[in-house]
Order: C-alpha cells, then sequence, then structure tokens
C-alpha cells in the first residue's frame, strides 16, 4: 500500500527505484498476459478477495447501513422482540438526540467534545512517549532486546486486563497511588479521588497512554531502523546535535510511518470502549464520559436503540469525513494499491 | 393474528418461530398441563450466593429432586447480575431465551411490557397454589397494577439496619437507633479516630456510593418517609417533588455534612464492599438486604440488625416505610417451546421444601407464608423483624415501564452528589432539586 | 543516530524511567496476586505479610477458569486462523493484479477499519438473530458467532498490512516460478509465503491480541457454555464478593499466554512491521 513513497532517499536513488519499478511492471504484465488472458485470470483477483468482501459485507457494511436504518425507528424494550415491525418515528430520534440544547443532545456533544480532547491529549503523550523509546532504543544497547519485550507488555497484555489493575491502583482509600503519594511520600495530605471528578479524565488518559504507547513505540522503531545509519555520519561530521539530527533526519524520513501509526492509533483511542467499561463500569462518571460508553448506555442500559442509532449515525457521517482525509494519505489519488 | 401465534407458541412449531414473540399482553388464560411433562428445560438463574460457582452446587441440588420427581432434565445458567439485563435483551429480541429465568423484582413492570414473558393465570397460577400462597407483598411486584403479572416471587428481601455489635458496645451504646436524628446523632458518636493518630479511622455509617440501585432505593424509601412518591398517581414522574428532595438531601448529607460516611465509599459499586467495612471494623452501620454470605466469610458474627430509621418513631402509612420490596422473581418465557415443565419447575422451586432450602442457603427471605411457621431457621430474630419490615413497612418500587430507567437517571444522579460530596463540595437542597430535575428530563 | 555522551546519560535515565512505567503496574498485579486475603482488605501493601499461590489455586473454583479459557482459546484461534487465511488471499490480490475494483475495495476495507464497535453492535446481533429465526444457525451465544466477528474485526489491518508486505517482495521470485509452470496459487503458496513470514507473525499476533482482549461483543454473544475469558473475569469482578488476590491472580492467568506467545514472536513483528506498513 504505502510501500515505496515513505523514505525520502537521495534523489538520485529515487530515480533507479523509479526505472527499476517500471522495468519489473512491464515484466509482470507479460507475465500474466503469457499466463494466458482468458477469463480464470481475469477473474482470479476477484476470487482471490471474494471471501473479504463477503465478510466485510456481512460484519460492517450490512449492519452499518442496519444501523442507519434503526435511528429511524422507535426501537426500544417495548418493540425489540419483534424489532421488524418497529414503529417509524422518521427524525424524532435527531431531534431528541442529537438537539444541544435537550438534555441528552447537550450530553452527547459534550462526550463528543470529551473524546476529541481525550484522543489528542492520549495520542501526544503516547506518542512522545513512543518515540522517546524508539530512539533510545534504535541503536545497540546492552539489554536492548529485552527493554523492548518489556516495553511491548502493556500492548499485548488483554485491555481489560491492564484496566482492571490501574482501577485498583488508583482506588481513592487503599489504593497503590494514593499508598504512594500520601503515605509514602507524604505529597499530599488528604486522598484525592481519581476514579470520581474532573481526575477521572485523567485516569483515563494515564491509562490509554499506558496501553497504547508501545505501539507507537513499536512501529516508530520499525520505521527508525530502517533508516541507513551513513545519514546521521555525514551530519555528524558537519557537527549537526543530537537533537538537531532528530529533527533535521529523523523526523523527515519517518513521515509516512509516522502519520500512518498517528491515524491509526488515534482512531483506536477514538473509538475506545474497553478501557473506560472496565475502569468505571456500565456508567462512567460525567467528566469521563466518552462517546462509545454514552450510545452503549442509551442502548443497553436505556434499552432506547433507536437514539442510539441516532447518535451512532451522526458519528458514522463524522468518521467518514475523517476517514477521507486517512485513506488520501495511506492511499495517494489515482494510484492503484499495487502501483 | 395474535391468537395465532400464541397458539404457535405453545404448540411449538418449529417451522413457525420465524415469526415474532407474542407482543401482546394479557389474552386468555395459558392452558397448562403438569400432569404429564418431560424433556428439557433451560433455567437462567441470577447470582445470589457468594460466587458463581457456589450458586451452581446449590441450586443443582434442587435441580437433581425436580429432575428425579418428573424426569424433565435442567439445563442451569447461572448469570452474573452485570450481565443479566443484556442477557434478557438477547432472549427477548431474538425470542431465543431460557424457558424459565429470574429477574431481580423491581424489574418487573419493565419485562412485562416487553410482553416476552408468560402472563400467571388460570392454570399456571393454579399449578403454583394461586396467589394466596405468597407474602401478598411480594406478589405485588409481580406486574403493573391491574394486569396479569408476568412474574412470580423467588427470594424475598428487604433493607434493615446492620450494625457492628462490638463497637456499639464500645461506645456504650445499648440500643440501635429508631429515629433518623438519632441515628446521624449514634453514627456521629462512633465516628472516630481510635488509635489516636489524627486521621478518623472508625466511621458510623457505610454506604455504597457508586451503586446507582443502592441509590435510587434510598430516594425511593427516604422520599416516601418524606411523604413523596417518585411517580404522580397518572404515572408521571416527579423526581424533584420536595419529599424526595428532602429525602435524598438526607442521605446525601450523611457524607457532606454530618460526615458519618468515609469519603472513599462514594467510590464503591457493591453494597457488599460496605458490608465488608462493618465486618472490619471500619464502619458501625450499613443498610443492606442480604449482607450473610459476606459476613460467613470472614467468620463475622459480631453484629445485629434494625429497622431503617425513620423520621418519627410513630410514623405511619407511607411515611412509616423501611424498605423497597426487594427480591428476586422469577418467569416463564412466552417462547418457550416446553411451557408445561416450565411452570412445573416454577412450582417447585416456589415449593415450601425448596423455598425452605433455597432461602436458608443465600441468607434470603421465603416467599410463602407457610414457610415461616414450619421452619424453625426461619424463626430467628433476625427473620422475624425482616419478615415483619416486608408485610408493614416495605411498598414496592414504583410498578411503571420506566421503572429500570428510573433507577438508572436518578441513582446516577445521587452518585455524582456523593462524588461531590466526597471530594468536599458543600451540596445544598438547590442542588439536589436541580440534580433530580436534570434526572428527570433524562427519562422520555 | 549519532550518539553523543549526553545522549547516552539521557538514555539511562529515560530507560530506567520507561521500565518503572511499564513495571509498576505489573509488579502491582502480580505481587497482589500473591497475597493472603488479610492483606488486601485493608490499605495497599507493596511488601505482603507473607507469599501464597492459594489465590491462583482458589480462583479455578471460585470461577469456571478453565472453560472460559477453553471458549477463549477455541474461539480466538479459528478467528486468527481464517483472518490471517482471508487477508493473505486479499492482500495477494491487491498487491499483484490491477484488477477493476480494487480501489472500491481497499476503500470499503479502509473505512470500516475506522468506525467504533458499538456502532456495530446491535444490528450485528439483530442481523444474527434474524438469521437465526430464518436459516436456523445459532450465531448469538455459539462460537460460530464471535468467531466470524472477530475475524471480520481484524481483517481490515492485516489486509492493508500483508498488502504493503507483499507489495515489497520483489516479483521476480514468482514470475521464475510462474515460468516453470506453476500455477498462480502455488507461487503464492510455495514462494510468497516463506518470504512473508514475518509479516504473517506480525499480523496473526495482532488478530490474537484484538480478539483475546474483547470485551463488548464477548459480552453480548457469549452464553455460560461459550463465555470467554474477558467476560468471565468481568463476571467475577461484579459479583457480590470479590478477593482482590484471586482477581489478580486470574488476571495473571490470562495475561500469560498472550505474553507467551508476544515474547516468541516479537522478534518478527518488528521486522514484519517495517516492511509492512511503517514504509
Amino acid at each position: 500500500m504505502a510501500a515505496p513513497q515513505g523514505v525520502r532517499a537521495p534523489r538520485e536513488e529515487r530515480r533507479r527505484r523509479r526505472r527499476e519499478k517500471k522495468a519489473q511492471a512491464a515484466v509482470a504484465n507479460q507475465v500474466v498476459q503469457t499466463a494466458g488472458g482468458g477469463w480464470r485470470t481475469r477473474i482470479f483477483p476477484y476470487a482471490l478477495i471474494a471471501p473479504a468482501s463477503v465478510m466485510e459485507l456481512l460484519i460492517h457494511i450490512i449492519p452499518m447501513i442496519l444501523g442507519v436504518c434503526i435511528a429511524f425507528l422507535g426501537l426500544t424494550q417495548l418493540t425489540i422482540g419483534n424489532w421488524t415491525e418497529a414503529p417509524f418515528v422518521g427524525m424524532e430520534n435527531f431531534i431528541e438526540g442529537l438537539d444541544p440544547a435537550g438534555a441528552i443532545g447537550s450530553q452527547f456533544y459534550a462526550a463528543l467534545l470529551r473524546t476529541v480532547a481525550y484522543t489528542l491529549i492520549s495520542l501526544a503523550l503516547a506518542w512522545a512517549l513512543g518515540m522517546f523509546g524508539a530512539v533510545l532504543l534504535t541503536s545497540k544497547v546492552r539489554g536492548r532486546g529485552f527493554l523492548r519485550t518489556l516495553f511491548l507488555t502493556p500492548y499485548a497484555l488483554p485491555q481489560y486486563v491492564g484496566a482492571i489493575a490501574w482501577a485498583f491502583m488508583f482506588n481513592q482509600s487503599d489504593g497503590a497511588v494514593n499508598r504512594f503519594l500520601v503515605d509514602d511520600l507524604g505529597i499530599l495530605d488528604d486522598r484525592p479521588f481519581w476514579l470520581l471528578g474532573d481526575n477521572a479524565f485523567w485516569v483515563l488518559v494515564i491509562v490509554t497512554v499506558w496501553q497504547f504507547w508501545p505501539f507507537a513505540f513499536l512501529m516508530l522503531l520499525a520505521a527508525l531502523q530502517n533508516i541507513p545509519t551513513d545519514v546521521y555520519e555525514a551530519a555528524a561530521m558537519d557537527g549537526a546535535s543530537t537533537w538537531k539530527q532528530f529533527t533535521t533526519i529523523t523526523l523527515p524520513m519517518i513521515r509516512q510511518a509516522n502519520l500512518v501509526m498517528l491515524l491509526i492509533l488515534g482512531l483506536w483511542i477514538f473509538n475506545q470502549f474497553n478501557i473506560p467499561y472496565v475502569l468505571f463500569g456500565s456508567g462512567s462518571p460525567d467528566e469521563a464520559m466518552l462517546v462509545s460508553p454514552l450510545i452503549y448506555e442509551q442502548s443497553f442500559n436505556y434499552w432506547n436503540f433507536g437514539l442510539g442509532g441516532a447518535m451512532s449515525t451522526l458519528l458514522l457521517v463524522l468518521l467518514l469525513v475523517v476517514s477521507a482525509v486517512y485513506i488520501r494519505l495511506v492511499m495517494p489519488k489515482g494510484k492503484q494499491l499495487n502501483d | 393474528m395474535a391468537t395465532i401465534r400464541r397458539t404457535a407458541s405453545v404448540l411449538s412449531v418449529a417451522a413457525l418461530s420465524t415469526a415474532a414473540l407474542a407482543g401482546c399482553g394479557s389474552g386468555e388464560a395459558e392452558e397448562v398441563d403438569t400432569g404429564d411433562i418431560s424433556g428439557t428445560i433451560t433455567y437462567w438463574a441470577s447470582n445470589q450466593g457468594a460466587s458463581i460457582t457456589e450458586d451452581e452446587e446449590v441450586l443443582t441440588e434442587t435441580i437433581d429432586r425436580f429432575t428425579e420427581e418428573t424426569g424433565v432434565d435442567v439445563e442451569l445458567e447461572v448469570i452474573p447480575w452485570s450481565d443479566l439485563q443484556n442477557r434478557i435483551l438477547t432472549a427477548v429480541s431474538s425470542g431465543n431465551g431460557p424457558d424459565v429465568l429470574n429477574i431481580g423484582n423491581t424489574w418487573a413492570t419493565s419485562m412485562q411490557a416487553t410482553g416476552a414473558f408468560m402472563p400467571w393465570e388460570g392454570d399456571a397460577l393454579e399449578t403454583i397454589g394461586g396467589e394466596d400462597r405468597f407474602l401478598q407483598s411480594s406478589w405485588a411486584t409481580g406486574g403493573a397494577e391491574g394486569e396479569t403479572p408476568t412474574s412470580v416471587p423467588l427470594y424475598a428481601l428487604s433493607y434493615s439496619m446492620y450494625y457492628n455489635t462490638e463497637i456499639f458496645e464500645e461506645a456504650g451504646i445499648e440500643e440501635p437507633p429508631e429515629t433518623w436524628d438519632e441515628f446521624v446523632e449514634v453514627a456521629q458518636e462512633l465516628t472516630q479516630d481510635t488509635d489516636g493518630d489524627g486521621s478518623i479511622d472508625q466511621h458510623g455509617f457505610t454506604m455504597a456510593g457508586s451503586s446507582y440501585t443502592n441509590n435510587a432505593h434510598q430516594a425511593f424509601i427516604r422520599g416516601l418517609q418524606h411523604g413523596d412518591t417518585l411517580y404522580t398517581e397518572d404515572g408521571e414522574p416527579q423526581f424533584a417533588a420536595d419529599g424526595i428532595v428532602a429525602g435524598v438531601k438526607e442521605w446525601v448529607d450523611l457524607m457532606a455534612e454530618d460526615e458519618v460516611v468515609a469519603p472513599g465509599d462514594a467510590e464503591l459499586t457493591n453494597g457488599s464492599e460496605s458490608v465488608q467495612q462493618v465486618a472490619s471494623g471500619d464502619a458501625a452501620m450499613v443498610f443492606d438486604q442480604a449482607p450473610g454470605n459476606v459476613f460467613n466469610n470472614r467468620d463475622f458474627e459480631n453484629y445485629e440488625a434494625a429497622p431503617i430509621p425513620m423520621l418519627d418513631a410513630d410514623a405511619e402509612g407511607i411515611e412509616a416505610t423501611q424498605s423497597h420490596v426487594a427480591g428476586i422473581n422469577i418467569s416463564v418465557f412466552e417462547n418457550s417451546d416446553n411451557k408445561d415443565a416450565a411452570v412445573a419447575f416454577v412450582d417447585h422451586m416456589t415449593s415450601n421444601e425448596e423455598q425452605s432450602y433455597l432461602n436458608q442457603e443465600f441468607t434470603a427471605l421465603p416467599v410463602v407464608n407457610e414457610v415461616y411457621d414450619e421452619e424453625e431457621a426461619f424463626q430467628t430474630e433476625e427473620i422475624q423483624l425482616k419478615q415483619d419490615i416486608l408485610e408493614n413497612h416495605a411498598r414496592p418500587m414504583p410498578l411503571q415501564t420506566s421503572e429500570a430507567q428510573m433507577e438508572t437517571t436518578v441513582g446516577t444522579a445521587i452518585r455524582d452528589l456523593l462524588a461531590d460530596a466526597a471530594q468536599g463540595t458543600e451540596i445544598s437542597e438547590d442542588d439536589v432539586r436541580s440534580a433530580l430535575e436534570d434526572a428527570q428530563t433524562q427519562m422520555d | 543516530m549519532i550518539e553523543t555522551r549526553g545522549f547516552k546519560i539521557l538514555r539511562a535515565f529515560g530507560l530506567v524511567f520507561l521500565s518503572a512505567v511499564v513495571l509498576v503496574p505489573l509488579f502491582v498485579v502480580v505481587i497482589t496476586s500473591l497475597k493472603p486475603l488479610e492483606d488486601v482488605q485493608g490499605i495497599f501493601t507493596w511488601i505482603p505479610s507473607e507469599i501464597t499461590f492459594q489465590p491462583y489455586l482458589d480462583i479455578w473454583k471460585t470461577v469456571p477458569l478453565a472453560d472460559y479459557f477453553l471458549n477463549s482459546l477455541i474461539v480466538v484461534c479459528i478467528a486468527t486462523a481464517f483472518s490471517v487465511v482471508i487477508a493473505v488471499l486479499a492482500a495477494y490480490a491487491l498487491s499483484r493484479f490491477p484488477f477493476k475494483g480494487a480501489r472500491t475495495f481497499s476503500l470499503m476495507v479502509l473505512s470500516t477499519q475506522m468506525f467504533p464497535g458499538i456502532l456495530f453492535l446491535l444490528p450485528l446481533f439483530l442481523i444474527f438473530t434474524q438469521l437465526q429465526r430464518t436459516v436456523g444457525i445459532q450465531l448469538n451465544g455459539s462460537h460460530l458467532g464471535l468467531i466470524i466477528t472477530y475475524m471480520t474485526f481484524s481483517l481490515p489491518f492485516a489486509i492493508w498490512m500483508l498488502a504493503g508486505f507483499f507489495a515489497s517482495i520483489p516479483k521476480d521470485l514468482e514470475e521464475a516460478a510462474l515460468i516453470d509452470g506453476t500455477t498462480r496459487m502455488g507461487a503464492l503458496w510455495r514462494v510468497v509465503l516463506p518470504v512473508a513470514r514475518p509479516g504473517i507473525v506480525a499480523v496473526s499476533v495482532y488478530c490474537f491480541i484484538t480478539a483475546w482482549g474483547e470485551v463488548l461483543f464477548a459480552s453480548v454473544m457469549t452464553n455460560a457454555d461459550t463465555r470467554t475469558l474477558a467476560v468471565g473475569l468481568r463476571a467475577y469482578a461484579s459479583q457480590t464478593d470479590v478477593f482482590w488476590n484471586q482477581l489478580m491472580a486470574a488476571s495473571v492467568v490470562v495475561s500469560l499466554p498472550v505474553l507467551i506467545g508476544f515474547m516468541i514472536v516479537q522478534r518478527h513483528l518488528v521486522t514484519g512491521l517495517s516492511t509492512g506498513a511503517v514504509k
């Protein structure tokens, strides 16, 4: 996909690659042709993508369309038993669920903004930690293999395990965090609450960063290892400082990898459900209510599926806009994947 | 059409099961014949004891006796409370559920409205011995007023106050408090720094501040003590009625103004966590329905039960409410293809013998009158107290279809108030009122 | 990067800091799982009064952990296997054949990756219900439903990564084989796949980890017989009486398979990612 555009090699190098690729493509086309351009060859790629397409249709596309339809139905506990005959209510769910002045609508927009803030903050911190770790471990250090494995553990750990552990640590009266801050260090006199009030939001950020920074680390480490060392040597010869080397060589060279990673990670964080669900149970505190848990609450705690559907639909539209941007990035316009 | 569907489901014509559930309220009585039954039924039980596996052991004994008697096999599944509502939802929407299932009795009316549960009338009602066998207050939770109930009581519970007798003795308090003022006073007296290190390590009272159900129950009970109900007589929500506001304020003030509750309690999501504090001596009193298992698991015996304090010791009528009629009900799924066996199983579960066995195991109260007289285990002081509360001082939670939603919105509003109080914010009456008003706007 | 002295000092501090960030929560979990019950009832202590493995024995009795384990293994392994196979086929098509509709297909795959699971939960559930009613295949509450769901969820990322990976494999290798008379599938199987091993490992690990930790769908689509570890553990945590030492012991037990698997393949993971996704 994004394969060859990533690394900014010197111009000569790029030209040479382009020439090679053209030659390769020519050969490939020949082979395809010599293999006989009959219908078998023509349907072959479609046969290959058929299973994936069927699964995508069944599990993603159709449910998504149905989800939009539900938003126009009065689907509640009274009608769920026979949902195909639930009454059509037009825009009612949208008016109730998405009206910024209404009780539920205002909650939805607040959750949406909060989720954006949560995503940006967590993403920035996860990126910073991941980048830091990746830079430190790019060159051969003693214990590098061990440290790399260690740093990856929070990502490998099942998400709910990480969240349970943090919930246990952030307990106000006898958790490890307050034990450390109040009893051991004595920095604070009163035991602060972490899982209630404004702090709950920051706990959400901390747990998210803890679980996701290893992914940033992993992707960035992979990208950094592709940078040839001689570039740095040349720069060092010119007297560039470590920081200068980082900003003028490292960052530009991994730009593409960076963007892709930030987008994927950003989406994962934006869509996060497991972490708040395990940390706070089925009802997050207001200060930490994100969009996914809110839709869950409307649908499954209140059995008000139409309303949940309306919220989902708006979210869908917003994410489609984001995905358009994303796709432009990973798949430049007018180019095939195998280009 | 409804009749056709109903008949179809009774006849269990599998091919017709594509037609949806019988989505109607009460129609003509079920024809149930429990004389000749066979086959297998599925039973979803709620988690009553300390763990799922413990519950399975207890229930398997009961089920074995049923199978021996009738030849019907029962597939048991004990479902944790966190999943139960979702699982019922699954069953209701797919029409593919168990034959018999437990529900929290406060959900009964909400569940009835889905039309997925069999109404108890005619033969079915006769099979289980008619409604007069049951505790009247518990029976009343089976469904909306004036409609045929779709669930029958299985375990009865009620709130009472449990206190640590050691702490009471040490402080020289002989009698548990009777009125709310006395209660607050005692709680304040017992909130102490026992080891003199400058921080309070024993609190007079403990509550699960993050449990929205507990909070909703207290809003209901305290509201009634102040003379107001959560719904008007026409079934319209009035969460911010003066009595409710006053009651909720009292409850929140235990943490905010009276400071007899540890701030950390605002985080507790589970009633048993506060019961543990009484067992460990960190708190003196707690309002709970069935703390027996938690106490037993910790070999803790120094506790006693007393009625929940009222505003006035001589209060009468709704102002004398101390508890909602708590408990678990049992229902038969309308789509069951073995209703005869399902009804027979409910009959078995509500029989005198099984009621006696099950309620001892789960430290709950039997739902049939006779058992109290027959069985010595139910003649203890604690049981008699709870029985008295159920009979004379308990009212069912509002029998409204939106009850489940009310518990969430009101309970969550109070949880947030307690959280603010725990963090040192002063809570005024206006704060309480506006929080409850917000909760009401969340309702449809 | 050229290492100055300042960088080396920074690195030493940095690595200690990052290790601490990772290790403290892990330490809390492990140490709590080794404590007797008395130790977990009051305020947290860093050192247990005695070390006991009792929680590790008790937890199998408190919760049918073994059943949950088996369910998780069945669902996750099958889902991962199918997901990887399907992704390999699709990714191969995308990276080798300029067919009509390739762009639409990749757009579809890429965009579904955007959406939160909550958007699909109810509709998917209702579709499964309807299928059950009309065709009679039980999907809700069976392993099958969860397998189908999980394998589709990791598909977009898997296809996307593998396509990048395949694209980086020179085509001459297959072409030589094709000229020798091998079929296309044969070339994929014998020539491309062996070279693509690190990429396949990376993708499998991703699928496995994602499915192993999934809570939302599992909580609605499983029953007592098919309940997975994620739901089982949450069920335990919400039980009336929670013993934290046992909960932490269960957490350790649940995490071990993924952690061990992860350690074995993590070397491939970096190689796989560096050729597949990040270029």
